[in-house]
């Protein structure tokens, strides 16, 4: 399955990657060479099987809706990298 | 008084008895540890950073996708370099409240994305059995300072074969646990439908006790279940008597099985049968068909939205740039190695419209088709039996540039991981000097089945674990 170019800088776009032009002619073959061994599964008749998104049957897991001690904001600003004035600083948008 | 403490002999359970007898200071076996890594991880590069650790008990080491407060925690990515956590995994935590004392944080292929360490941002780990090969992965690091007596025994992660390929390549018991009895909180995310938490160790009795440490509900997990209590086995010999074991074909007869592997496998099974094991042949064709495709649609897809988080707002690394967009952008390509990039895009092209159903859909509904064919063999047998890894250590740069070689390592893991069952590798011999693994696995929560008949295996076969160059 040969995928092109513009797939490829679409989806890294979707994903945030700023590719270089090396990247993406690197990636798009070994991403086609990948979709192509993967997407054997598409051609499967799975008509009326149910999909599996989790390997345990568990639903609805509840938790009583008490408060408990979380992290200071000392805390959770610890990583970041620009921790401006008691904020996750960011460049304008 | 001071007696010799050989760390390349020494289980977990040794190194307790040694405590408990007070033979020697916990010190004093700290201190032997860090010799050994001293003396060998120049050449292995197992461990990414050390810590002095506290407690007064055995030394552990832990995967670097094991979030540990106060020690930096990077996954192997530059992305996350310089990331301390504030608050410790909940694996972490058990270990430490049983007195466990940190090692050190071990290599690991870039976000658990691997079968080698090669994808690892900070160079590769080497086997201890022959350093110009790898020591599997993504837990290569666990796997060979466990084997190379840098640690008695430590934690690995298990997306589709983690803990259990680099268990085999590097001649120790690895347990990949059901899906669901060891909480992931505090620990970095890769697939979560998929990953688990699991002990490497040089025996199975150590293995069942790390496990028993690390199990059972929490409630910061909500995937996470109520355990049936761990039952170490017995010391000494044990049979097999009245145990069904399967032998899916598919997996003895696969391409790319190496014959070293395979003869190693059939000299287990009989001593299986010699064991009074009940073996017979079974099938799981789809899953072994199959699983591969399901596995890298499934697990790209829930990486694509799981490393979304990282951005260089919150933590981790920031690249530059004069608008948020641009900052993203940067931080991402800059931040992410080759192989985080590939199944990010393969994900996010799965899930994008218009694929969604043909790749996506297919693969879950081929999940389902996976848990149901291990459901009927099940029916039958207690457990199925196959080699864990088709092949031994392969050489460092051999499958590097060709990511389908390298996710065909994983063959005989992933559909079990795929169906959220437990299991078990164990080295069963040598092909050309190097360890096989024989892969156990069993129903959902069958981890003392698989501990007892690891066991007795493991105390027939008589495998000895340290590497031959270092004895």
């Amino acid at each position: 399955m040969e995928i092109s170019r513009d797939q490829v800088l679409h989806v890294a776009k979707l994903a945030r990657l700023a590719l270089t032009d090396d990247e993406v002619e690197r990636f798009r073959g070994q991403l086609s060479a990948i979709l192509e061994a993967v997407g054997k599964v598409s051609k499967l008749d799975l008509e009326g099987v149910p999909p599996t998104s989790h390997p345990r049957d568990l639903v609805n897991v509840l938790a009583e809706d008490e408060p408990r001690p979380c992290l200071s904001r000392e805390e959770a600003l610890a990583n970041a990298p620009d921790p401006e004035g008691g904020f996750f600083g960011v460049p304008p948008v | 008084m001071s007696i010799d403490i050989d760390t390349l002999r020494l289980t977990a359970e040794q190194v307790n008895d040694l405590l408990e007898r007070r033979e020697v200071s916990s010190q004093e076996i700290f201190d032997a540890y860090r010799a050994a890594i001293e003396a060998r991880d120049g050449e292995l590069h197992c461990f990414l950073r050390l810590t002095d650790g506290e407690g007064e008990g055995i030394p552990i080491a832990l995967k670097d996708v094991i979030g540990t407060k106060g020690v930096e925690t990077t996954a192997g990515s530059k992305i996350l370099a310089g990331y301390v956590p504030v608050y410790d995994s909940t694996v972490a935590g058990r270990c430490k409240g049983r007195g466990l004392r940190l090692l050190g944080k071990t290599n690991t292929d870039e976000f658990a994305m691997g079968s080698s360490t090669e994808n690892s941002a900070y160079g590769p780990s080497r086997n201890p059995w022959d350093p110009t090969r790898v020591p599997g992965g993504s837990g290569g690091g666990s796997a060979a300072a466990v084997s190379a007596g840098l640690a008695p025994w430590a934690l690995g992660s298990d997306t589709g074969g983690s803990i259990k390929q680099p268990s085999a390549l590097c001649g120790n018991v690895g347990l990949r646990p059901t899906y669901g009895t060891v909480s992931r909180y505090g620990i970095v995310a890769f697939a979560s439908s998929l990953d688990q938490v699991g002990p490497v160790a040089k025996t199975v009795r150590d293995c069942a006790f790390l496990y028993s440490v690390i199990s059972g509900r929490d409630p910061a997990d909500s995937t996470t279940v109520d355990v049936p209590a761990v039952e170490v086995p017995a010391p000494g010999t044990a049979d097999l008597k009245g145990l069904r074991i399967g032998l899916p074909v598919e997996m003895r007869d696969a391409p790319g099985i190496e014959p070293g592997v395979a003869e190693a496998i059939a000299k287990t099974i009989a001593l299986a049968e010699e064991l009074g094991a009940e073996v017979e042949e079974c099938s799981l064709p789809r899953s072994v068909e199959y699983g591969l495709p399901c596995y890298y649609l499934i697990a790209p897809a829930e990486a694509s939205s799981n490393l979304a988080r990282y951005d260089g707002v919150r933590y981790g690394y920031r690249g530059a740039g004069d608008d948020l967009t641009e900052v993203y952008e940067r931080t991402r390509n800059e931040g992410f190695g080759d192989e985080p990039k590939r199944r990010i895009m393969l994900g996010t092209y799965a899930l994008s419209a218009g694929y969604y159903e043909a790749f996506y859909g297919k693969a879950q509904q081929v999940r389902t088709m996976i848990i149901r064919e291990h459901a009927e063999v099940f029916e039958r047998f207690d457990l199925i039996m196959s080699a864990t890894s088709p092949t031994v250590a392969f050489p460092i740069g051999e499958r590097a540039d060709d990511p389908l070689a390298m996710y065909a390592s994983d063959l005989l893991t992933i559909p079990s991981c795929v169906a959220g069952l437990p299991g078990l590798s164990i080295p069963c011999g040598l092909s050309e000097g190097l360890p096989v693994g024989l892969q156990l696995v069993g129903p959902q929560l069958s981890e003392n089945l698989l501990f007892r008949a690891g066991h007795a295996l493991e105390q027939a076969i008589g495998f000895d674990f340290v590497p031959e160059r270092l004895r």
